[in-house]
């Protein structure tokens, strides 16, 4: 019995050497769950050296958490994990790079202000060696990363600042950092979302070579057309379940987004009957640029010249995938990106500019962050604070609050949406989810807006306060709001929306009816690279 | 793709522990003072004469008013390290109107106070409009107003001697001539004035509502259409104008405009927010900490002299206090979290 364990190294070794493809990681029935809500469960997964495994799935499905976990960000999980078939479990981050696992982020976790000699090596300098211990050897990195370049067919300058490259020299800069690392695994999570098509191909045939080199690539992308460029295998994740996994060329494209939604629009969704109105929100060719972008020559957008109207008591629903500019859209025209050059805007027929928050409120609109806690409400304040926030001054004209008057303000919406809370005082911080949400969306009614634009109005809430919700904003559209909603769940978009505006990569790729509306054509309409 | 996110469900023990922690420091500090005079009484029998409590209260004033200033700026998240070179600049510029231009001893004042808002705009236009830190922007015009003190003084204290009035007025005892031996300097009574108009503000006004906003959350303040970058200039000016009234209160205690004088007030002033629960990572503070906390310093700046101990020492004393207090704010808001 001694001898096994002690030979269980070897014994795997031999098995390596005995089957010709040993899996380079295999995770095995992986749960993870966050404050008691399961985000994986029992899930499968594993990678061969030389493939591309594409990990596909909805918004929410965890395919981040599982590579978080992959990568040993989550370190507290249920389940096995194996490399090269030896069970491993990562302590944090640097401890599964360490054993060569590395991420290519969607946001770059180099330094720009750091030259990429100094990037490549960062938190693993070559050192000089005997007394010298302490110092970096700068010519041992400088020949090494040379070499790492060269291999990556990569040809700049390794002494310059990484801020003087664009997007994606600074993505293979990435991998050169991950090869120094001498990584085999390599998770790519959305890795094209910044890039222009001759940049995703240049990628791509970097990912061959990394192939050859007998890597495994894990690459997540909501890119349906990218997906079969380059996957070797696909696995598909749903609501934290293991749908199944095939050969890319096995699964169909129509098989694979079946795979993806495949659940039944079971939920119950209010029957609307409002009497359409006329047009309150008016959007003609708005474009929106990404902020920071002072250079007028290479100009990036995160909208592109989308035009769409909502009516009075109308739902419009705005579909897309994360990145997809749905969210930035809305953000656009409230006023947070300031003014927009491009486009019209018109409120109720009259021309609006957009300029900023403020001015948007004035002009009555609201718009509900999909980000509560982040940007959404001031957790530390109280119910009645947070409630009145938008319409302070309206409340207060002397700037001399009235107390009496708020609280009066804040105890109609707690009656109206049945906000559950022990007083008025209560700091929203300590209200649950669904209680915070309504706090939010009261905000917003008190300023007696036109336009409701709501971006994920259910995120984090729970089943029953998801259906108050909903019949909140049902009876606000016979109120005669105008809704614009942004929602990654299709059966909400579908039971709510009365027509869906679907967006990709900043443009409108569809429009639907409600009765045309299914989740396959929204959700193939989000993958598209502009298939309108 | 995003993680669902969690639900809070509402946690009554999480709040009233909240709650019990942000009162707790509050108490901490007052306690601390009780302390303070208990154990100073203890230690010197000159400590809790009458005089030597007016002392207290008089060398609170200048810094106590500096530091509710700074409160407001504090509570947004801020920082204003110019609070004490500009209440030098005001009190120089008061004095170069009274006595250089021989202009009426109120339109001296008013200059005072002008100077410090107008100082402070600037600070909160360099912050909200050019983005500037708040630790560089008002650290640049701790310089600058310094700087201008020198210039516009040549250089020499200017001296209240035309205007006797000034002093007279500050060092007299209204409180003394209504209840006879309670001789409480005047000035005194400007700080309790300044303390109670600062809470107001900070508690009944919509300006203070938005400070806390500001220091809380600032996109979400942004995003429910508030003009934070106007808003955020005017706290900072309001702190600038506390900041010209020590300006003017130094000046009449003096009975002259110290141009060289200034440097250090605003880490005092700063002291004594943060020891009165006032937390540099914003969204929290009350003017009755900050009032407690600047008597915090000054009794034990007084104690720590009648006992005797160098001035060096003092110092010394004072910083480690400080961190203390700074230390005291982590822990709290680690448990928060």
């Amino acid at each position: 019995m001694g001898a096994l364990s002690t030979g269980e190294a070897k014994t795997s070794n031999a098995a390596a050497r005995t089957e010709p493809d040993p899996a380079l990681l295999t995770m095995t029935g992986i749960s993870k769950s966050f404050l008691g809500v399961p985000v994986l469960r029992d899930v499968s997964f594993d990678l061969r050296p030389g493939e591309v495994h594409v990990l596909a799935g909805e918004n929410g499905a965890g395919k981040s958490t599982l590579m978080k976990i992959a990568a040993g960000v989550h370190t507290d999980y249920e389940g096995e994990i194996a490399l090269l078939g030896l069970p491993s479990r990562f302590s944090s981050p640097q401890d599964a790079a360490a054993r060569g696992i590395s991420v290519i982020h969607q946001e770059m976790s180099l330094i720009d202000s750091m030259s990429v000699v100094d990037n490549i090596f960062l938190g693993r300098e070559l050192t000089r060696s005997g007394t010298a211990r302490q110092w970096t050897d700068r010519s041992a990195q400088l020949r090494k990363a040379r070499e790492f370049c060269e291999q990556l067919d990569l040809d700049i300058d390794l002494s310059r600042l990484v801020e003087d490259y664009s997007l994606s020299v600074k993505n293979r800069i990435e991998i050169a950092k991950a090869l120094a690392f001498n990584a085999r695994i390599f998770i790519m999570d959305e890795p094209t979302s910044a890039l222009s098509g001759p940049e995703v191909d240049k990628l791509f045939g970097l990912i061959r070579q990394l192939k050859t080199r007998g890597c495994g690539i894990i690459y997540i992308t909501h890119r349906m057309e990218e997906i079969y460029r380059i996957a070797d295998r696909i696995t598909v994740l749903r609501d934290g379940r293991h749908v199944g996994t095939a050969p890319a060329g096995q699964l169909s494209e129509p098989e694979l987004i079946r795979w993806m939604i495949g659940r039944e629009l079971s939920r119950h969704f209010p029957v609307r009957r409002t009497a359409i109105g006329a047009v309150r929100l008016e959007i003609d060719g708005l474009s929106v640029p990404k902020p920071g972008g002072t250079s007028t020559t290479k100009k990036s957008w995160l909208v592109r010249e989308v035009s769409l109207s909502v009516r009075a008591g109308e739902i419009v629903g705005l579909a897309g995938l994360e990145g997809s500019g749905n969210t930035d859209l809305l953000r656009g025209i409230f006023g947070a990106y300031g003014k927009l050059e491009q486009g019209k805007v018109a409120i109720d027929g009259a021309r609006f500019e957009i300029h900023s928050p403020r001015r948007s409120v004035q002009q009555g609109l609201a718009y509900l962050t999909n980000d509560r806690k982040g940007t959404g409400l001031i957790l530390g304040l109280g119910l009645a604070e947070n409630i009145t926030l938008a319409s302070l001054e309206a409340v207060s004209p002397a700037l001399w609050m009235r107390r009496a008057m708020e609280w009066q303000v804040a105890d109609r919406h707690v009656r109206a949406l049945g906000i559950r809370a022990a007083g008025l005082w209560q700091e929203v911080a300590t209200l649950s989810g669904g209680n915070q949400q309504k706090v939010a969306l009261a905000k917003w009614i008190e300023t007696r807006p036109g336009v409701l634009l709501l971006d994920e109005p259910t995120r984090g809430v729970d089943v029953g306060s998801k259906h108050e919700i909903y019949e909140l904003m049902t009876q606000w559209t016979k109120d005669g709001f105008a809704i614009l909603m942004i929602t990654s769940e299709m059966p909400e978009l579908l039971g709510l929306a009365d027509r869906i505006v679907v967006m990709h990569r900043g443009r409108v790729t569809a429009r639907f009816g409600r009765a045309e509306a299914t989740q396959e054509k929204v959700l193939k309409a989000a993958m598209a690279d502009e298939a309108v | 793709m995003t993680e669902p996110i969690a639900q809070t469900e509402p946690r009554p023990a999480a709040a009233k522990r909240f709650l019990h922690l942000g009162a707790m420091q509050r108490l901490l500090a007052f306690g601390a003072l009780i302390v303070l005079f208990v154990g100073f009484s203890l230690a010197s029998p000159n400590f809790l004469q009458f005089d030597n409590v007016v002392g207290i209260l008089l060398a609170t004033t200048v810094n106590g008013v500096l530091a509710l200033g700074v409160t407001f700026v504090i509570i947004t998240g801020g920082i204003d390290l110019s609070v004490g070179t500009v209440m030098t600049l005001s009190a120089v510029t008061t004095a170069v109107f009274i006595t250089n231009w021989h202009l009426p001893v109120l339109l001296g004042i008013m200059a005072g106070l002008v100077t410090g808002a107008l100082s402070g705009m600037v600070n909160g236009t360099l912050i909200a409009k050019l983005k500037i830190p708040p630790f560089i922007a008002t650290l640049g015009m701790l310089n600058v107003a310094r700087g201008l003190a020198l210039v516009f003084s040549g250089l020499r204290p200017i001296y209240f001697n035309d205007t006797p009035v000034f002093n007279q007025v500050a060092m007299g005892s209204l409180l003394g001539s209504i209840v006879p031996g309670f001789e409480v300097p005047n000035l005194v009574l400007v700080l309790f004035g300044a303390a109670v108009l600062a809470s107001l503000a900070l508690s009944k006004t919509v300006f203070g509502r938005y400070t806390f906003a500001l220091g809380s959350n600032e996109e979400a303040t942004r995003l429910s259409g508030v003009d934070v970058d106007a808003w955020k200039i005017g706290v900072y000016a309001v702190t600038g104008l506390f900041a010209g009234l020590a300006g003017v209160l130094i000046g009449a205690r003096l009975n002259s405009a110290q141009p060289s004088l200034g440097l250090g007030y605003e880490l005092e002033a700063i002291a004594a927010a943060v020891i009165g629960g006032t937390s540099l990572s914003g969204g929290e503070g009350t003017i009755l900490g900050t009032v407690i906390g600047a008597f915090i310093i000054s009794t034990l700046t007084n104690g720590l002299r009648i006992l005797s101990v160098p001035q060096e020492w003092q110092t010394v004393v004072t910083g480690a206090i400080v961190i203390l207090a700074v230390y005291l704010d982590i822990i709290r808001r680690r448990r928060q979290s």
